[in-house]
């Protein structure tokens, strides 16, 4: 009959059986943030989170940077225990605070220690932009100090890989004085000759990029990275206008000037290791000047 | 017009009440004179008790007051023969900062500080005290020179922020302040900052490097404006009066929390109301502060510098964290 055509239609929709869900491990793929075209997780982290296909850079965590960079088991951590206090007694910071070390492994934004870059010894600051969004609170700005300051005494460079939306709410106008604190140790440590290399990545914006980020004597950026003072979006209702859409990118940057090199990840090592290399031969030396 | 902030209203409606009974009293024959000592006496209580319990959003409006006294009208009275100079020699010149030098007590400084407009004309001229890059490497430019010739280098900061615009962000609005605090950090003069009314952000930061920082009493200096704090942490500006008193952005909170050294007592009812009274109270904060850093030497001051800004900040250790 006709109407069988018509009226075997099915009330419910089908979920997938317990076992057939398994058969996906969750995680297993990755979709690109760039082209949309979806990949083994394994095969992308196989190639530093750089997309195989449009090279769209992906999010790496602090771990993730300093095992793509430093020789093996060359990496030592410093100022691991330091941790917030709450200082302006805010609401539910702390609260926060534990969800984000839950999840990330970390306890603060920034991991800072040493370690060698195909034999250079240098010391390092590497901003974790999952944890806090790598917002700059009285932590991640003490324990960047400390580590420039090592590097003075040590007279040894110093790496700084920027990933943050800039000073962090919760600890108010504490966070906007570790500008300055971090500032007055990177003036302290190029005027004993060190050497500082700042690389942006996405994102580095407010007051991060207001301060150290824009600091090293080199400052590189990833490819397509954010990198600004001000919000899009607060500059679009400041001035009532639409911005382009690479407004604020890595190139956009490096074509106003304010760049000294965008550089892909796969090169990244290769290039501060020649700089180091290229610093070591020549200029002054800071054993002498310290 | 002057402007009449919303706490204020119960005082500007008695003091009116008291100056219509004294016309009355004066047009005719009835003696009202004890009505009026009593109602003086009662608003000599009220002013007492409104303005010597100002809430954070109280201070704030104090702040942003129209005719509150800008950089150039302390210049007037603290400094002679200030002569203002302008440019950066890269790119323009920046009204929303001035910056010249003058004589305090027949000694030579530097001055440089940010400048809002009074009404709107000169507003738009200043662009409402927002600098652009070209501002801060104007004072910059200013500072260097100040080191040059052994001036101390006095900075007012009054500014709601950095200019969030297009041109700002494509000349480096971020590079222009982050060299400022690195600059700031090397100069071997002293540097005295006092904040006069908004310390907006990295945009009042990059003035910001004192040696001594300073502020009037119903300043403010913070991260971020409480509206924009309260629409990052609760998706709504309208609870700006809640984030302002979170935020801890008075000149009593940052004194507690150890990033200013002095706050300067203002007249009653703010520093509009008295501005010859508000440059005293200054002028004597900043002759005690320039006397005691005067007395470093070149190295010393660059010490105590860094001492001072490596305190501010609080955190802990946990000693469970494995190593």
């Amino acid at each position: 009959m006709l109407k069988d055509f018509f009226g075997k239609r099915k009330k419910y929709a089908s979920i997938p059986s317990e076992q057939a869900k398994t058969d996906v491990p969750e995680g297993l793929m990755q979709k690109c943030k760039g082209c949309h075209k979806i990949y083994y997780r394994k095969e992308m982290k196989k190639n530093v989170n750089v997309c195989p296909n449009c090279n769209y850079h992906h999010t790496l965590t602090a771990w993730e940077r300093i095992d793509s960079l430093f020789d093996e088991n060359s990496f030592q951590e410093w100022d691991k225990q330091l941790i917030t206090s709450n200082p302006l007694d805010f609401p539910d910071y702390e609260e926060k605070m534990k969800k984000d070390r839950e999840k990330t492994g970390l306890n603060e934004g920034v991991v800072t220690g040493e370690g060698t870059i195909e034999g250079h010894r240098v010391a390092f600051a590497v901003m974790d932009s999952t944890f806090r969004m790598g917002s700059m609170g009285s932590v991640v700005g003490e324990k960047i100090a400390r580590a420039i300051e090592n590097a003075k005494d040590e007279s040894i460079p110093f790496i700084i890989f920027t990933a943050s939306g800039g000073a962090r709410m919760q600890e108010g106008v504490l966070s906007l004085m570790q500008m300055t604190k971090t500032s007055i140790a990177i003036k302290r440590f190029s005027k004993a000759g060190g050497l500082m290399v700042s690389v942006m990545t996405h994102p580095t914006t407010g007051g991060v990029s207001a301060s150290f980020a824009s600091l090293g004597d080199y400052n590189f950026a990833e490819p397509g990275a954010l990198i600004g003072f001000a919000g899009r979006r607060i500059i679009e209702q400041t001035i009532r206008e639409k911005l382009p859409d690479d407004f604020q990118t890595a190139e956009f940057q490096l074509k106003h000037g304010q760049l000294d090199k965008v550089v892909h990840r796969h090169q990244l090592k290769h290039v501060l290791s020649t700089l180091l290399q290229l610093h070591q031969k020549g200029g002054k030396s800071l054993e002498t000047n310290s | 017009m002057k402007q009449i902030l919303d706490f204020e209203k119960p005082i500007v409606n008695l003091r009116e009440k008291i100056a219509e009974l004294k016309n009355f009293t004066q047009d005719s024959d009835i003696d009202l004179s004890e009505e009026i000592s009593t109602l003086e006496k009662r608003l000599s209580k009220l002013e007492e008790d409104i303005y010597g319990n100002l809430k954070p959003w109280d201070r704030v409006s104090m702040a942003r007051h129209q005719d509150r006294p800008t950089t150039l009208e302390y210049i007037e009275n603290l400094f002679t023969d200030f002569i203002e100079f302008h440019g950066d020699r890269l790119f323009g010149d920046d009204e929303a900062i001035v910056a010249g030098i003058a004589f305090y007590k027949e000694k030579p400084v530097t001055v440089i500080g940010h400048q809002r407009g009074k009404g709107t004309k000169e507003n738009i001229r200043r662009n409402f005290g927002m600098p652009h890059p070209e501002g801060y490497r104007k004072a910059l430019r200013h500072m260097k020179q100040a080191e040059k010739f052994d001036r101390p280098i006095i900075c007012f900061i009054d500014t709601k922020g950095a200019y969030p615009g297009r041109a700002a962000e494509e000349r480096g609005q971020s590079e222009a302040i982050a060299r400022n605090l690195m600059e700031m950090a090397g100069l071997t003069v002293p540097i005295i900052c006092v904040v006069i009314g908004e310390g907006g952000s990295g945009g009042a930061l990059a003035l910001g490097v004192g040696d001594h920082i300073h502020m009037l009493e119903n300043s403010t200096y913070s991260v971020i404006s409480p509206e924009g704090a309260a629409a990052l942490l609760w998706k709504d500006s309208g609870q700006a009066k809640k984030a302002a008193e979170t935020m801890k952005i008075t000149s009593y909170d940052l004194k507690e929390l150890g990033v200013i050294d002095t706050i300067i007592q203002e007249p009653k009812g703010g520093a509009h109301r008295d501005l010859e009274e508000q440059a005293r109270n200054m002028d004597a904060v900043l002759e005690k502060s320039l006397q005691q850093l005067e007395a470093y030497s070149k190295d010393e001051l660059l010490e105590q510098r860094w001492e001072k800004y490596k305190k501010i900040g609080d955190y802990k250790l946990d000693q469970s964290i494995d190593l």
